[in-house]
């Protein structure tokens, strides 16, 4: 059992009033809030330890680099990642998806195939689709159930011998499905296809080993993981990113630079153009221990008991329709109440001091699937406590009165 | 009634409603009076702001324009049925020259923040842009 209480001390944010109400947040799943400690790292380091990294002979630079190198250690550690170079500095999870979709797509020809799923955020199909249009490959995705499970059945006859990457979500933002992403990737590796997993929604939720699940490359954000905005991860094995072309050129990425001939940086820096977000990674580094210190498998659980709390509680209203039904599911419920608009809904919530997520969510195929506007999202965190979800049941409740008087 | 005299007697609705729940259910109330013939509902009508979708169209006649409005969400149709209840029945030039400070007095202001993406700020817009057309019309 985790001290909610305790945990909820080292957020001050959560003890703001919205509109005279307490702050209810429910919209972790589009970022966290940061723990002091993240702050106070970013805080130490711009005032004690700013100054640009690598290649610098002073002591400031020397500790920066420390620091920033010792925090791609901690995110290797945290996925499990056999080595650092295997870990990549982004701006986030679409940063991550865009830099394989840009270098993997360098080595795709006209007809290859990406394949990737009805339930993915906007992020995990917009930069295939550019592709499509750069290099004339072909983006095929395996289509959802009503319950918002993947047909996996059909997995095996969507892939070609032209399929040259899967790339799905662990964990749908929307439908809160875990995909069964093991068996997945052992299919996919039987047929010798690479996949790329969004682990935006898994990662922050329980526990991820890259090694474990052989995933081909993982993605996520150190904002949605209780780390500062604008600093993301993209985790490769270290014998694709060998073979991938760079992704941006610039500084720190090179080794030789003449007009004749440029060489290429050793992994990750390769991948890393630019001065990098030293600070940044160093509190997402603070994050990652923040959150080990509590224990990720004590998360998973808290964040379980609350998921099977919430949907109890919601399931007592009437008119209440859960948009997803998955039994594996983790982090989040969207829903919608009756013929009560999303919009309408989160309106009222909002000024009830409750933090929700309303409309599409990034996922448009997935409201079109079920033939829907948008949803309400609650999504919840560690700090997040049943009396959070009382209070959502609470203020649900008065929208319907409002709404249905 | 002058546009202000319209703005003037919503005001007063407002101003007995001290609780915002209040509020919300005299624009819930407004929204449901709000309707648009079916045949208009079509993506020329159509002003999509990021989660509610209003359709509103204008009839000029003998010099005055009349608006109509719908939206598939009660808080943003309450909040159209409210300025059409404010513009319609006026001249292009009046529409042109109004000073819509109504939304800010009853405690509204912040679904007309442009961060909203409600479309309302789209919606006053395109209600002003029908009055420039219909005056040109009209010269």
């Amino acid at each position: 059992m985790i001290d909610s209480e305790k945990i909820r001390n080292d957020f001050p944010i959560l003890q703001e009033t919205v509109y005279g109400h307490p702050l209810t947040y429910l919209d972790n799943a589009a970022t966290t809030q940061k723990p002091r400690c993240v702050v106070d790292r970013i805080k130490e380091g711009y005032l004690h330890r700013n100054a640009n990294v690598h290649r610098g002979v002073h002591f400031l630079s020397q500790e920066a680099t420390e620091a920033h190198e010792s925090a791609r250690e901690r995110v290797r550690r945290f996925i499990h990642a056999r080595s650092t170079s295997e870990i990549i500095f982004t701006r986030g999870t679409t940063e991550s998806i865009n830099l394989v979709a840009s270098s993997f797509g360098e080595l795709l020809s006209e007809g290859d195939e990406i394949l990737t799923t009805v339930m993915e955020h906007h992020s995990n199909i917009v930069p295939w689709q550019l592709l499509e249009q750069r290099r004339g490959v072909v983006l095929k995705a395996l289509p959802i159930r009503k319950d918002g499970t993947l047909q996996t059945e059909q997995l095996e006859s969507l892939i070609t011998s032209r399929t040259r990457l899967i790339t799905l979500a662990h964990v749908s933002n929307t439908l809160a499905t875990v995909n069964p992403v093991r068996e997945i990737i052992r299919l996919a590796h039987a047929h010798g296809i690479p996949v790329l997993l969004d682990g935006a929604q898994s990662v922050p939720h329980f526990p991820v080993d890259v090694e474990e699940l052989d995933a081909d490359f993982l993605a996520f954000s150190g904002h949605k993981i209780y780390g500062p905005a604008g600093i993301g991860i993209l985790y490769g094995k270290e014998e694709w990113l060998e073979k991938l072309p760079p992704y941006q050129g610039g500084g720190e990425m090179i080794d030789k630079v003449s007009f004749e001939k440029t060489t290429f940086n050793v992994l990750p820096y390769k991948f890393e153009a630019g001065t990098p977000d030293f600070i940044g990674s160093t509190a997402l580094a603070a994050a990652l221990e923040y959150i080990d210190g509590i224990g990720m498998e004590s998360v998973a659980a808290h964040e379980q008991r609350l998921m099977d709390y919430a949907l109890r509680r919601l399931g007592e209203i009437p008119e209440m329709r859960i948009i997803g039904g998955a039994e594996k599911r983790s982090g989040l419920i969207s829903f919608l109440v009756g013929d009560i608009h999303p919009y309408d809904l989160g309106t009222i919530l909002d000024k009830l001091g409750i933090a929700v997520r309303t409309g599409h969510h990034c996922a448009q195929p997935v409201m079109d699937y079920y033939g829907i506007d948008g949803t309400v999202r609650a999504s919840f965190g560690i700090y997040n406590t049943e009396e959070d979800i009382d209070i959502l049941v609470e203020g649900i409740d008065r929208a319907i009165r409002l709404f249905h008087h | 009634m002058t546009i202000n005299e319209a703005q003037e007697e919503i005001i007063s609705e407002f101003e007995f409603l001290d609780d915002w729940l209040d509020k919300y259910q005299q624009i819930i109330d407004k929204s449901q009076g709000a309707h648009i013939d079916p045949k208009y509902k079509t993506p020329e009508y159509l002003i999509e702001g990021c989660q509610s979708k209003v359709w509103i169209r204008a009839d000029y006649t003998d010099g005055k324009i009349y608006y109509q409005s719908e939206s598939n969400t009660e808080i943003a149709g309450g909040i159209a049925a409210m300025f059409v209840y404010v513009l319609s029945g006026h001249t292009p030039e009046e529409i042109i020259d109004s000073d819509l400070y109504f939304i800010d007095r009853i405690g509204l202001k912040e679904h007309l923040s442009p961060t909203r993406s409600n479309g309302m700020l789209a919606m006053l817009k395109q209600m002003k842009l029908y009055a420039v057309a219909f005056k040109a019309k009209g010269s």
